[in-house]
């Protein structure tokens, strides 16, 4: 793949493993062993079948017509909010539970923002018998409380990550802690392409299950498989990157990425990583982040906790250095306007972080016949209190 | 050969280092410290420049960093209040972060700021191998800098001789897998470990850190290496009142020798 990852784990120049010593072995471990396993057959049978039967894939790519007829194009969405546990990310996390299996691992660790990440682990646990702990930001265990309950319920031990801004980043950097404290029988399942390689490679694959179908489904729906236009939104950005997968290396089809501007690009509460960051080194990578003079991370800000990270995937860092993709961004206002829109003219409710990428519609020049494709990568049940409390119902 | 190798050839057991961050708990006492240190009797020192997500850290050396960013302490501000250093003080000083403030700076400028202020080592336990000596290993050698690795128990044979090659002052090992501020592990396997370092024959000493605190920690890390590294211990001591007046209380306990 002309994008892909290069032997040192570098996409361009980002990426590689920018860790301590004392993670090295079990990522070492991984990065030797991840190919083999997952291009396995019987791997790939006990993942699909998964997927098919469990998740109840493959996941519906749905012709909006109202959308189309608003925006003057054919706009599809592609249904991961239909998932089981309402997300793409449950994708990835099938996909790493039963690689962790393979591995010989005893105990799970993650770290959720939005708590979807965390829903899908806890889930495959539950699914595996295999105890579960997963870290949360004590602000977003606030603002996303039934996704706490529901991790809670499927019998996963939460720790709120106290330190910091609260929100995802210290919620990684407390996974990272114990990681180094438990080298030999944990395996930690990153929720987004982030992190040391292989990590971003191995979730992208797991998340590519997006872009494989849409390509079948848009050759039934349109006689093409390949769209115009395809767009998702980012924070570290795993539903984008299986959303861009199989359409890469073709170069016709339009990427678009789209991020948290919060309170808008320069109000100083955002999250508009590509806008406001700079290149340098987080959570394992290099890639681009949101950072200070001196180096110091900068807290990020978006409604949307999913959303609420000051880096990106280092994939996504090369895709926009390069051009193959434009990063844009939406405010939170636009977002939840567009969450309204999304419920009130196509019956969805997005999860705010979505609604991110439908609100960008807004802002594109279509041609008639166009066909968009735009990942509509979870549901919105979680975040109905941020609605309410906005609208008023 | 900078201090730290003049300081490996003459003494060669019961090494004692001290981590601190710079700018805790207060933002200008960086060097008061130091000689506070010095003057106690330690071998040499650790000094952090911080970091607001430093994930190999625990608790303390955490809140430490958050209070030294919040008080204004940057790299700027550190290299400035180091121009002095070599006046007031004589032992190896390394510094010690994470990766991204460095490479903010600028890793060449970096490297050359520490040597032009007397600085003789970095430790950046974020920095891979294979960055490091791809990317920067001629910075560090051009500017007489040692580069310090950290081994744990569960680095293989094979990497510890290739750190071993790569380093040229002294080896950082860890007690165990763990943050920082944890407590130093004896048990069979651990005991094992050592043996097994030891047996290599590596050409670098190896220095303990992690876990150790006091007296017994520091002895007992002491049976199996050149000496040992205290940090989070140190770093409670100068969160509470009078923190310069105990220092040598503080050091004497550690190694009443």
């Amino acid at each position: 793949m002309k994008y892909g990852v290069n032997g040192q784990g570098y996409y361009g120049d980002f990426g590689g493993a920018y860790i301590p010593e004392m993670l090295y072995p079990n990522v070492e471990e991984l990065r030797q062993q991840y190919l083999t396993i997952i291009n396995d057959d019987e791997f790939k049978a006990e993942f699909n079948q998964l997927l098919k039967d469990y998740v109840g894939r493959p996941s519906p790519l749905y012709h909006a017509k109202r959308y189309s007829e608003k925006y003057g194009a054919n706009i599809f969405l592609k249904r991961e909010d239909l998932n089981h546990t309402g997300s793409h990310k449950i994708n990835n996390a099938i996909g790493q539970i039963l690689l962790a299996k393979r591995l010989g691992k005893k105990r799970i660790i993650a770290e959720t923002g939005a708590g979807q990440h965390g829903v899908a682990t806890a889930t495959v646990c539950a699914l595996m018998g295999i105890e579960c702990v997963v870290y949360m930001g004590e602000v977003d265990m606030e603002r996303q409380a039934p996704n706490v309950s529901r991790m809670k319920m499927l019998g996963a031990k939460v720790v709120p990550a106290t330190s910091g801004s609260k929100t995802l980043k210290d919620a990684t950097n407390e996974a990272l802690r114990d990681w180094i404290g438990n080298p030999v029988d944990t395996h930690y399942i990153i929720g987004s392409v982030v992190g040391p390689y292989p990590y971003p490679d191995m979730v992208a694959r797991f998340q590519s299950i997006i872009s494989e179908e849409t390509k079948k489904q848009l050759l039934e729906h349109t006689g093409n498989e390949l769209p115009q236009y395809v767009m998702a939104c980012v924070g570290g950005g795993s539903n984008a990157m299986g959303m861009f997968y199989h359409f890469l290396d073709d170069e016709s089809v339009k990427l678009v990425a789209v991020e948290a501007a919060g309170k808008g690009v320069d109000s100083g509460h955002s999250a508009a990583t590509t806008f406001l960051g700079r290149e340098g080194v987080l959570h394992g990578s290099r890639t681009i982040l949101m950072q200070t003079d001196d180096g110091q991370v900068v807290e990020p800000y978006s409604i949307s906790a999913g959303l609420d990270y000051p880096g990106i995937g280092p994939q996504h860092a090369h895709l926009f250095k390069i051009n193959r993709a434009q990063y844009v961004s939406v405010t939170d206002d636009e977002a939840l306007q567009a969450g309204l829109l999304c419920s009130q003219m196509e019956g969805i409710i997005p999860a705010i972080e979505s609604a991110h990428a439908i609100a960008y519609l807004e802002k594109m020049k279509f041609k008639p016949n166009d066909n968009v494709v735009i990942c509509l990568s979870g549901r919105g049940d979680k975040d109905l209190d941020t609605y309410i409390k906005y609208f008023g119902y | 050969m900078n201090r730290l190798n003049q300081l490996f050839n003459t003494k060669k057991d019961n090494l004692l280092s001290i981590y601190y961050t710079a700018g805790y708990p207060e933002l200008n006492t960086t060097l008061d410290i130091a000689e506070a240190l010095e003057r106690a009797g330690v071998d040499f020192l650790e000094v952090g420049f911080p970091y607001s997500d430093p994930v190999a850290d625990g608790p303390t050396i955490q809140h430490s960093s958050e209070k030294a960013l919040e008080a204004g302490m940057t790299l700027n501000l550190l290299f400035e209040q180091l121009a002095d250093l070599r006046k007031r003080v004589t032992i190896p000083i390394l510094l010690m972060g994470y990766a991204n403030p460095m490479i903010q700076y600028g890793v060449e400028r970096f490297c050359k700021k520490a040597a032009v202020v007397g600085v003789d080592g970095v430790i950046v336990p974020d920095l891979p191998m294979y960055e490091y000596e791809t990317l920067y290993a001629d910075f560090f050698k051009a500017n007489g800098l040692s580069n310090i690795f950290l081994v744990t128990p569960q680095t293989s044979e094979e990497r510890i001789r290739k750190i071993d090659e790569l380093s040229n002052s002294f080896i950082y090992l860890l007690s165990s897998s763990s943050i920082t501020g944890g407590n130093l592990q004896v048990s069979v396997n651990i005991e094992d470990y050592y043996k097994r370092i030891k047996a290599m024959q590596l050409k670098n000493p190896a220095i303990i850190g992690f876990g150790i605190s006091d007296n017994k920690s520091f002895s007992k890390a002491c049976e199996y290496a050149s000496g040992a590294i205290v940090g989070s211990a140190f770093v409670k001591l100068l969160g509470t009142e009078g923190y310069l007046e105990k220092i040598p209380g503080f050091i004497e306990a550690i190694r009443p020798y």
